[in-house]
Order: structure tokens, then C-alpha cells, then sequence
């Protein structure tokens, strides 16, 4: 029989921040998209070559006369219909849409409504992440938990092999997060995070003409545009793995962790 | 900023369908519900406008370009020619009967033509046009300084917020109400240094899908503040009992009054 040996893993701060940040970016996505969906098309540089965005979601006809939707990236098309550019009942002229009403918040095309929700929910993010950023340094979570020891980074061919094979350390090593997660997780948090903020506000025309050096960092307002989207679905592709790793490595454990800070170890007899 | 029309029909009538589907819960307080709820979703613009203006220099100036960065392609925001009989008239003669009228909340309540507009000092900029929809294009604009205009009408110390009436329709409503564009900005971005009325876009004179014979440029806020058209200039102190009263066309539908991002 396994023992069990429980361990305060997460502090309330760093719990109530991570659900807030679930709401915030679940919200920004979705209306992020929304607001992608009034102009499906994205460039680089200052302004917009509408005869060569970069990536590009529209409708096109079939070599049979059908409406499809057609997805254009680097002036390769793809036939994305059923997801992208036409979704839903074809002979609905709502359908005719880049991304799918059940990814957009809301879901009727409503550029007005996704900047509201855009904004509320990006300026929650931003305080969520200042209390999270702040308290990481106060608190130690920052040096004690997520920066990684140098003799730990000369294990991070090894930690990435476990987690490729879905082997997670249990008992003594299971007490903290091991250097796959503390790389992750500061790439996240204070990379990938403020970038996607700094590339938004450098959409903004009035913080351009007191901030210029926004426009310098990214390229122009509309390869900010872009890497700001680009980072969104970075991030949704780390919420993707890191939702595999919840699930592959004890969803009950590690939700009641996330939620009460109490994780399960394990048996360190069982270590791996 | 091209919103097409009937996505802003569609944004209205999808609120009506909204609050018509209420009506029969209105005892259960759904409709008071939502409304609370709206906002605090629109809570954020207050924000942004406060947290902007704060870290912001009032006259900081915003970016420009060189000829060199100029769109090969600049497409025309909203109506590209507006169905409007009074200004189909004006344009067969060049603007020449067109008038610019400035009242309201002034000392001297005042008429421009076209030739005495171009009389004032000119400012040119390049600048780059961002519309709400997310695009936007580097244009050359000449036009006289707004507030060199107001200062020869002597705003009232009351006056707080510059209107300004298009003579673009939008649309055709059913009961014949008022569906013209419109739209404010308040007097300290009036008097922005690269707050001018553009009569030329590009070293010629301003053709009609962008706007003929004058529009603003509001070089810090998104294209749909950028009023097309104007005939009317008022200045008021509040805008509330102005049409929907939310300050503009697009601000009637939902979109934000201050559009600084």
C-alpha cells in the first residue's frame, strides 16, 4: 500500500493568483480572438500591406464553386473549413467568420463587446501579475522555488527525458518543482507574460507617442500586432502541455494542491 | 476602421434580441443584473483613460514618418461616399458652397469656407492611421490647427468637449430619427499640436472616401474618432443628452469613447 505524506506545496498567494490567471487568460483568448476576427489578416512592420499579410484567414471558392474557408500563412493556402474562415452551417452567413463562434467571446461577431471584455480582463491580468511578481520577491517563491541551481540546470537533459517518458519525481524531490518546471514556469511568468503585455500596449496609439520606444522593440504597431498573437498561442500551447503533465501525474493530487496547497509525495521508497 | 455596416446593425439588433429576451424576467431583476454587469465590463475604459492620461505627456507627440513609409494602399475607413443629397450637391461644385459652421458653447459663432480654412497656417504631418479593427496605414495629411480655429471662435470657459457632425448618413432608420455620424473629442486633445481639420491627404486635395472637404485627425486615439465629412462644429460642456449620448456613432453601439488603445 502506498503512503501517503502530505506537503503545503503551494501558498494561498501563489493558488488564488494562478485561478485568477486561469479566468484572465481563458477571457483575453476568447476575446482576443473576437477582436482578431474583425480583421483575420496580420503583417509586419508599421502598417498594414494588404496585398501581403503574413498569415491570413478568409473565405475562397472550391475549384467546384463551393464556399470554403482558406487559411493563407506565408502565401501557403490551406482549406480550413469546419474551423477557420467558415464554420457552422454554410448557408448561415455568420459562418463566414475566421475563428469559430465557440472560441470567440462572445460569441456573435462583436468587435465593441471583445475590447470591453479585452480590457477588463487584461487589466485584472495586470494586477494579478504584479501581486504575483511582487510577492515572489518578498515572499522567496521567485529564489526559492523557480530559480533553478546551477548544479539542477546540469540536470535539465535528464528532467526533460523523464517528463518525455512521464516519469515524475516522487517523495523528497516531489517537494519542489523540478528544473523542466522552474524554467517553464519563469519563462512564463516573467517572459512570455509581460512581452504579450509590452506587444499590446505598443498597439495603443496613444502610449506610442509618449512611449516610441515600444514601436522600436517590436518592429512597428503591426508586428507587435502580430507577436502579440503569436505569443497567445504560445501560451495556449504551454497551457496545453501543462495541462498533460496535471493530468498525467496525478490530476486529483495535483488539483487539491493548486486548490488546499496540500500535495501528496508519496512513498519515497517508490522514487523512480 | 471599415466596420461594415450591417456588423454594426448586427452588434445593435444582437443588444435589442438582448434585452427583448429580458422582458418577460423583468421581475427577476435580469435586466438590472446585466446592467451591473455592463459596468463593470466598461469600468475598464475609465481605467485606461485615467492610468494613460497618467503616465502620458498631454502634447506628446505622436509618431511620424517619412514620405518613404508612406501605404502604397490606404484603405478608407467607413463610408467611402455618403448617400446624402445635401453633399452630393456640394461635391458635384467642389465644396464650393460648403460651409463650415462652429457654435455652441463660443463668443463668436462662426462660418468657414474651404479657401478661408486654407487661409490659416498650414501643419502637415505623416502619420499613422489605427483603426479599431486592428489595420493601419501611413498617411500625409495637411490641414489648419484645430485650436487655431477654436481661438477665433473664443470657446466658453464651460465649453469641455468639441462635436463634430458629418454629413454621412450611416444608415436609414425606419421612424426617419437622426443616424448621422458624429463624434467628440474633449478640448485638451482639440488643442493637441497634431489635432488638425485635413483638407489634402497625400498633397492633394482630400477626395472623398476619406473624407472630403474636411475631417479630423486625432493622431492619438483610432480612425472611427476621426470624424469624416464635418459640416458642424459644436462645443458643448456634456454630450449626454447629445443623440445616444455616449459622445459618437460608434459610441452609441458600444465602442469606447476614449480610444486612446
Amino acid at each position: 500500500m502506498t503512503e501517503h505524506r502530505l506537503v503545503y506545496r503551494h501558498r494561498l498567494w501563489v493558488r488564488v493568483t494562478h485561478w485568477i490567471n486561469v479566468i484572465c487568460m481563458t477571457g483575453l483568448l476568447m476575446s482576443g480572438l473576437q477582436i482578431f476576427n474583425a480583421h483575420p489578416a496580420l503583417y509586419w512592420g508599421d502598417y498594414s500591406d494588404f496585398d501581403a499579410p503574413i498569415f491570413a484567414i478568409g473565405e475562397g471558392q472550391s475549384a467546384q464553386g463551393q464556399v470554403e474557408g482558406v487559411t493563407t500563412i506565408a502565401g501557403h493556402s490551406y482549406n480550413t473549413t469546419g474551423l477557420l474562415g467558415l464554420s457552422g452551417d454554410p448557408r448561415d452567413p455568420d459562418s463566414a467568420r475566421a475563428f469559430p463562434s465557440w472560441a470567440t467571446l462572445p460569441s456573435d461577431l462583436w468587435l465593441a463587446r471583445g475590447r470591453r471584455w479585452h480590457f477588463f480582463f487584461a487589466w485584472l491580468f495586470v494586477v494579478n501579475g504584479l501581486v504575483y511578481g511582487i510577492s515572489s520577491l518578498i515572499g522567496r517563491h521567485l529564489r526559492r522555488d523557480l530559480v533553478p541551481s546551477s548544479s539542477e540546470l546540469g540536470h535539465v537533459g535528464r528532467s526533460l527525458w523523464d517528463h518525455l517518458r512521464l516519469r515524475f519525481p516522487k517523495g523528497e524531490d516531489a517537494k519542489r518543482y523540478n528544473v523542466i518546471q522552474k524554467l517553464t514556469y519563469l519563462l512564463v511568468a516573467f517572459v512570455l507574460g509581460p512581452v504579450m503585455i509590452l506587444a499590446g500596449i505598443a498597439m495603443s496609439p496613444r502610449m506610442d507617442a509618449s512611449y516610441p520606444i515600444l514601436l522600436e522593440i517590436f518592429g512597428g504597431r503591426q508586428s507587435a500586432r502580430t507577436i502579440h498573437f503569436i505569443l497567445a498561442f504560445s501560451f495556449l500551447g504551454f497551457v496545453f502541455i501543462h495541462l498533460v503533465m496535471v493530468l498525467v501525474s496525478g490530476v486529483w493530487n495535483n488539483l487539491r494542491s493548486m486548490i488546499t496547497g496540500w500535495y501528496d509525495i508519496g512513498d519515497d521508497h517508490e522514487k523512480v | 476602421m471599415r466596420k461594415s455596416k450591417p456588423l454594426a446593425r448586427r452588434a445593435f439588433l444582437s443588444r435589442a434580441a438582448a434585452g427583448a429576451s429580458l422582458l418577460p424576467l423583468a421581475g427577476c431583476d435580469q435586466g438590472s443584473m446585466s446592467a451591473w454587469f455592463d459596468n463593470i465590463l466598461d469600468s475598464a475604459e475609465s481605467v485606461t483613460r485615467f492610468v494613460q492620461r497618467a503616465i502620458t505627456g498631454r502634447n506628446a507627440l505622436a509618431p511620424e514618418y517619412s514620405e518613404a513609409e508612406l501605404s502604397k494602399h490606404f484603405r478608407a475607413n467607413g463610408t467611402t461616399d455618403p448617400e446624402d443629397s445635401r453633399y452630393q450637391t456640394l461635391a458635384k461644385k467642389g465644396f464650393a458652397d460648403w460651409r463650415l459652421e462652429i457654435g455652441g458653447l463660443v463668443e463668436r459663432p462662426m462660418r468657414f469656407s474651404l479657401a478661408e480654412l486654407r487661409a490659416f497656417p498650414a501643419k502637415t504631418q505623416i502619420t499613422r492611421h489605427d483603426c479599431v479593427e486592428g489595420w493601419s496605414c501611413i498617411g500625409k495629411w495637411t490641414g489648419v490647427h484645430l485650436g487655431t480655429v477654436l481661438d477665433q471662435v473664443k470657446p466658453k470657459p464651460s465649453a469641455r468637449y468639441v462635436m463634430f457632425y458629418s454629413a454621412d448618413p450611416m444608415e436609414q432608420t425606419l421612424d426617419g430619427s437622426d443616424s448621422r455620424y458624429y463624434e467628440s473629442i474633449d478640448l485638451a486633445g482639440a488643442y493637441h499640436p497634431q489635432t488638425i481639420l485635413a483638407y489634402a491627404m497625400n498633397d492633394a486635395t482630400l477626395p472623398i472616401p476619406y473624407g472630403a472637404p474636411l475631417r479630423l485627425r486625432d493622431e492619438r486615439q483610432l480612425g472611427y474618432k476621426m470624424a469624416k465629412y464635418i459640416m458642424r462644429i459644436e462645443l458643448v460642456e456634456s454630450f449626454a443628452n447629445i443623440r445616444g449620448g455616449k459622445g459618437g456613432y460608434w459610441e452609441d453601439q458600444g465602442y469606447e469613447w476614449y480610444a486612446g488603445i
